[in-house]
């Protein structure tokens, strides 16, 4: 198959003696196989696979046949049991709170960061210097080690076990890496363009909205996904800031299965996969972009 | 005119301020309240009661903290080192444009979607002695408990870092591979001599990525282990939530927490330093 979709030489290009012996050294570097790292991605993709089948024919497996069977084993008599329970209780709940959650961190981020890696960028002086000096020592902050002063703040701003107590400091702490992203994407963006701009008698908000937001499309969409990811994997502040089950996030809805299953693993493990099913059901749709937004950040 | 003209639409830096703000009020002050805290007492209930140096005094006469020190220690360097060799070897190979490749990195990603507290819960009924792949009881031995967090921070995360480097290294430019080719160097050579050098600014950013995250195995750590077994796994972020979240003892939990800040402060002014982020130049020049 992956025949056809590499570039050949078209057959007239052959017997031309002179552009063959040019093009070696290139078809040399490029399209030798390399059996070493080809035996290497292999060993992943299996290291990769088997996890996730085991857990998947566990999860369509019968409670009673779980046990002392081998994890590897296809299901005897494959079944939905599993699913049903695990989603009669709550999973839906736990699921749109999760949205909830990730669409507010992805706006507070998005309203705070994109102005401020525009001025980052645009207006050199001391106070934006010291901005942004700021939010790169924040990169490394961990959550948990201001989890017991947040505790103590939320409890006194009267956010104890509401959504917001989740989202605010989950967005506080997608800002670092956000402004990271986007200070790097909008140092690319030529100088000359926001002079001729200027020169148009346009204002910064303007500037703002006709010219860095489009241009910094890429970098805009990473920051979503990455807050939207941090939102979704949430799970030391919904912890410690939730409590009843009214704003319980699916991470730890998941967490309380366990307690809640005990031993019953395929209705664990049922879960599980229902969890990952509908940034799945993203990732199959916006594959490109997802993947694309972030590889960029590696090159940076 | 000129000067006029390019600081005519600059925006005014207070643009930054609602940022900084909120930034300051949920992520720096919490920082500067844990150390205030560790020198007072606190259940969790009515106000902080100061009581010196108390915490501290106990917190450095505490085995524990020497051993969760040296696990943290040993987690994330084990941690760098499985994950930066099979993340940067899996990105230089993905970087190539076959179709078959395309095809493999769409699965290699798919861990990555799953929340740590999914794969936690994965690998916790996989490593059940009675249920799992191993018929043997992994987490209850101390060096298979560690390693199985080590394990699982990688089967995660290495999807991300694989993407990191398989961007890196499509942005080097193909002319370096060529003219070595030419002068005769073969496909190791070239890894040593190109690849490597020109990925460098990758290995800080991921690396520094991945050294912050092992701090946040959090979740691998209290689903997989608890801890143990015995305390064999309790790194710092643990020793932390068990001292506030399960004895209510939180001041002595932010000492452990004013621990961990010093750690991040260090790796986080090592980032600046290695990755040049701090000059405001594009990364684009020089290339």
């Amino acid at each position: 198959m992956s025949h056809d979709t590499l570039p050949r030489p078209v057959k007239t290009d052959g017997p031309s003696a002179p552009r063959s012996a040019a093009r070696r050294p290139r078809r040399h570097w490029t399209r030798r196989a390399n059996p070493l790292a080809g035996l290497g991605s292999l060993l992943w993709l299996v290291v990769v696979i088997v996890p996730i089948y085991a857990m998947v024919s566990a999860s369509l497996t019968r409670q009673d046949e779980a046990l002392g069977r081998n994890a590897l084993q296809p299901p005897a008599h494959p079944t939905l049991d599993n699913y049903n329970t695990v989603l009669n209780s709550g999973f839906g709940h736990f699921l749109s709170n999760t949205a909830i959650v990730a669409a507010a961190v992805v706006g507070i981020v998005l309203v705070l960061c994109v102005p401020l890696a525009y001025v980052a960028v645009r207006t050199r002086n001391r106070w934006s210097g010291a901005a942004f000096r700021l939010f790169l020592l924040g990169v490394a902050i961990p959550a948990q080690a201001v989890v017991v002063p947040l505790y103590l703040m939320i409890a006194k701003l009267n956010l104890y076990d509401s959504l917001l107590a989740v989202v605010l400091p989950t967005a506080a702490f997608a800002m670092p890496v956000a402004v990271l992203v986007l200070t790097g994407t909008l140092r690319d963006i030529s100088e000359d363009l926001y002079e001729a701009m200027a020169l148009d008698g346009a204002s910064p908000l303007r500037m703002l909205f006709q010219l860095t937001v489009p241009l910094a499309k890429g970098g805009i969409g990473t920051v979503v996904i990455y807050s939207a990811l941090q939102a979704w994997n949430g799970f030391l502040f919904p912890l410690i800031f939730t409590q009843s089950d009214g704003p319980r996030v699916l991470t730890l809805g998941l967490f309380n299965y366990v307690s809640q299953f005990g031993v019953n693993i395929p209705a664990l493990l049922a879960s599980v996969v229902l969890s990952g099913i509908p940034i799945f059901a993203v990732y199959l749709v916006a594959r490109r972009a997802l993947v694309g937004g972030l590889m960029g950040v590696g090159g940076k | 005119m000129t000067a006029s003209s390019t600081r005519a639409g600059r925006p005014h830096a207070a643009w930054a301020l609602p940022g900084v703000l909120f930034f300051s009020v949920f992520a720096v002050a919490p920082m500067v309240l844990a150390f205030y805290l560790s020198f007072t007492e606190w259940n969790g209930l009515g106000d902080p009661r100061p009581v010196g140096l108390a915490n501290w005094q106990r917190l450095l006469d505490d085995p524990r903290l020497t051993q969760s020190l040296w696990l943290t220690a040993l987690l994330t360097v084990t941690s760098w080192a499985f994950q930066t060799v099979v993340s940067l070897l899996l990105g230089v190979w993905a970087a190539g444009r076959q179709r078959n490749r395309a095809v493999l990195s769409a699965i290699f990603f798919v861990p990555f979607l799953l929340s740590s507290t999914a794969i936690a819960l994965l690998f916790f009924a996989l490593l059940d002695p009675n249920f799992g792949i191993i018929q043997q009881d992994t987490l209850g031995s101390s060096s298979g408990a560690f390693l199985a967090i080590v394990f699982v921070g990688g089967w995660q995360f290495i999807p991300f870092h694989t993407l990191l480097y398989q961007g890196g290294a499509r942005q080097i430019p193909e002319v370096l591979h060529q003219a070595a080719a030419i002068d005769g160097a073969g496909r190791y050579r070239r890894f040593f001599s190109i690849t490597l050098p020109q990925l460098r600014n990758t290995m800080a950013t991921s690396g520094v990525l991945m050294v912050v995250g092992s701090l946040t195995y959090f979740e691998t750590v209290l689903i997989l282990t608890q801890g143990g077994p015995g305390t064999d796994t309790a790194i710092l972020p643990y020793l932390m939530y068990e001292a506030g979240f399960k004895s209510y003892d939180f001041g002595y939990a932010s000492a452990v927490a004013s621990f961990l800040v010093a750690t991040a402060t260090g790796l986080s002014l090592l980032l600046v330093r290695m990755t040049g982020f701090g000059a405001m130049r594009s990364t684009r020049e020089g290339m």
